[in-house]
């Protein structure tokens, strides 16, 4: 499918998705965080979408505001790309967003190390354990508002 | 005492660093400086440990291929183990978890051993001396470092200067007086 044919075949299934500028490389789309599962399970097993490889989760810190998670699907089949956003609550409190690992198994891991180094939440996931750090390490590093006195030295 | 002078005249060189003392029956003994001789062995026939953990191992590959190969000063039997290698090029970025793994290396070493810190990184943590909360800051705070190469990285021939000065640091070496590198290393001595 080309652009425009996704993003109005996405329109048409889902509610409340939002789509991002024509001028980036993928076309972007920005879903709530509960209907995340939902699109994700349309994308991997629609047989005209049929996203079927995530090459990509990262996590980003939109500081004050808010965490979001950032994954990229490609399909194997037709070569059409979507990056899928979706942004936690807030910074504080509610920092959970639900697993994607068991819709795609690459997932699992690369949740693991956004939990060690961002320290979201994925909710349903089967082995939410620290991956890089050790498993005594206190707080998450790749945030903005990390401290580490004994380690960093700040510029 | 004659018959000597003529000898050190006319076959040997100034700089020979031993006597030759005429035995009397025609022939000559002589007496050389052990610590040259050891040093002169240890120089030319040193075993590099790769130890690449990032891009400067790309730099140092180079340096031992064919356009520089650094075969020529005498480094080239470069050694995947500890034991067999006397000097170990640290080419890269020395983390914390990786810390102990250098350390592990180095000690495992026979002595005399010999450390050459390659780039930015292994010196002071180059690029990541700034808000990292992973990154040693230079490996001399794991392991003596004996000559030390800027550079991000540096080229082959900063490499090829590095290992041809720690040459000469082995050749001016006195045995007799020298200490194991990390012997109260620890205790910041």
């Amino acid at each position: 499918m080309t652009r425009t044919e996704l993003q109005s075949f996405l329109t048409s299934k889902i509610e409340g998705l939002e789509f991002g500028e024509e001028t980036t490389q993928y076309l972007t789309v920005t879903v709530p965080k509960e209907k995340l599962r939902d699109l994700m399970f349309l994308l991997k097993d629609d047989e005209e979408l049929a996203f079927d490889y995530m090459f990509s989760l990262t996590a980003v810190d939109w500081f004050p505001k808010y965490f979001g998670v950032v994954y990229h699907l490609e399909s194997t089949k037709f070569r059409h790309i979507l990056v899928v956003h979706v942004n936690t609550e807030n910074r504080e409190d509610d920092i959970s967003i639900d697993t994607v690992s068991d819709i795609y198994p690459t997932a699992h891991f690369h949740e693991r190390e956004a939990y060690d180094l961002m320290g979201i939440i994925f909710e349903g996931h089967s082995d939410l354990r620290r991956l890089f750090l050790t498993d005594d390490w206190v707080g998450h590093p790749l945030r903005k508002d990390y401290v580490d006195e004994a380690n960093m030295i700040v510029k | 005492m004659g018959v000597e002078k003529e000898i050190k005249k006319e076959v040997l060189k100034d700089d020979f660093p031993g006597q030759v003392i005429p035995a009397g029956n025609g022939g000559n003994i002589v007496v050389g400086v052990l610590d040259k001789i050891i040093n002169w062995g240890r120089s030319n026939s040193l075993w590099p440990l790769y130890f690449g953990t990032s891009c400067c191992a790309i730099e140092m590959m180079q340096t031992g291929a064919a356009r520089h190969d650094w075969s020529r000063f005498g480094f080239e039997v470069a050694r995947p183990t500890p034991r067999q290698a006397d000097v170990i090029v640290i080419a890269g970025t020395i983390t914390n978890k990786m810390a102990p793994a250098l350390r592990k290396l180095y000690d495992q070493m026979a002595e005399p051993k010999y450390v050459v810190a390659m780039g930015a990184c292994a010196i002071s943590g180059g690029p990541f001396y700034y808000n990292s909360y992973s990154v040693v800051r230079g490996a001399d705070h794991v392991i003596p470092v004996d000559v030390y190469v800027p550079g991000c990285p540096p080229r082959p021939e900063s490499l090829l200067d590095a290992m041809i000065k720690l040459q000469k640091k082995i050749r001016s070496t006195k045995n007799s007086e020298r200490k194991n590198p990390v012997d109260g290393f620890d205790e910041g001595k």
